[in-house]
């Protein structure tokens, strides 16, 4: 792309951002109760989206051919029991992404 | 009034200032390392402002120029915060004109802080979420700007740096299992995800996920909510 569609692309982005961020206070104003289910919804949902968000994440990860998703299935476990036992974020999600770079650029080159 | 509530707001923020430079240092080196001009990174920070959005978007900038599949794209990668939206309708309800920025700054950590977070005694809450929200993007923006300007002076060999992304969700995972005593969703989540990816391949997968996901949980709605959720 160039510069010029570039710059389109990321006008579009942010409409559709701004689109899925502000639609339910569009459908829901102030002066109206939201129903039952929809509040229901706003309780389970973020729980259920992050486990979607990580399956997203992983997405290109090829189980079949070498590397076999070992280096994701290692980096995954570190910050797992990084986070799990020192609620440090530093170390989570930076040591995990250092670990992993490390991982697929010295250790499973192709 | 407004000193005392950012003063208060700050702490609370710390978290997330170190998981956005991080993450944002990292998005801009990716950007720069594709051979784009810096000052797109902060441009994207300041009006996309939306992390995983922003590392998909250096894919579509690669491929060509084809807006309706950027907003289709844009919809399905952002249609968790629809969900988010829901969940805070009750907590903006009484937000002021403050109440605009507040939605365009839902990012996933924010909502997580705001979700979690109510203000200390004799703070005003508006401008504490509200802070909250500015901290937040102002941390995003400030990590985007460094990335990037690191990564147009040196050559870094950025493969592997888009597990940031990876880990960031699954320490947000992590977080919510811990205080949540209900793990049903999150498990219905990866689960659903996980089969729909095997079944629609990886390009197709995100929006029968979410359909899916919506359908099932409440169909098993009394048997969640039996569970105590949250």
């Amino acid at each position: 792309m160039t510069i010029r569609q570039i710059l389109i692309t990321i006008l579009v982005i942010v409409f559709g951002t701004v689109l899925t961020r502000s639609l339910p206070f569009l459908i829901f104003p102030d002066s109206k109760e939201s129903p039952d289910s929809i509040k229901y919804l706003g309780q389970v949902l973020p729980y259920a989206i992050i486990g979607m968000l990580v399956v997203y994440c992983l997405k290109n990860v090829n189980l079949l051919n070498f590397p076999f998703g070992i280096p994701e299935g290692i980096a995954l476990i570190y910050v797992l029991l990084a986070h799990h036992h020192r609620h440090n974020l530093l170390l989570s999600i930076g040591g995990g992404t250092i670990l992993y770079m490390v991982m697929v650029q010295f250790l499973f080159t192709v | 009034m407004k000193v005392k509530a950012l003063k208060a707001a700050f702490p609370y923020t710390i978290p997330v200032m170190i998981g956005y430079l991080f993450l944002g240092i990292g998005f801009g080196i990716l950007l720069t390392g594709k051979g784009y001009p810096w000052w797109l990174s902060p441009l994207m920070a300041l009006f996309i402002y939306a992390g995983s959005m922003q590392f998909v978007a250096i894919d579509i900038f690669s491929k060509a120029f084809n807006p309706l599949n950027a907003l289709i794209l844009t919809l399905t990668v952002n249609a968790r915060h629809l969900f988010y939206g829901l969940s805070m309708l009750t907590k903006f309800k009484d937000m002021d004109q403050k109440k605009p920025y507040l939605i365009f700054a839902l990012t996933d950590e924010t909502y997580s802080l705001l979700c979690s977070t109510e203000p200390p005694q004799g703070i005003d809450r508006n401008w504490f979420y509200f802070f909250i929200a500015l901290l937040d993007q102002i941390y995003w923006v400030t990590g985007c700007t460094l990335g990037a300007v690191a990564g147009s002076l040196l050559k870094f060999n950025t493969t592997g740096i888009d597990f940031v992304m990876t880990a960031l969700f699954v320490v947000i995972m992590v977080e919510q299992w811990e205080s949540s005593k209900n793990h049903l969703p999150v498990l219905i989540g990866i689960g659903v995800s996980a089969v729909c990816l095997l079944l629609f391949g990886k390009d197709l997968f995100i929006l029968p996920s979410m359909i899916s996901i919506l359908a099932i949980v409440t169909i098993f709605r009394k048997s969640i909510e039996r569970r105590n959720v949250i």
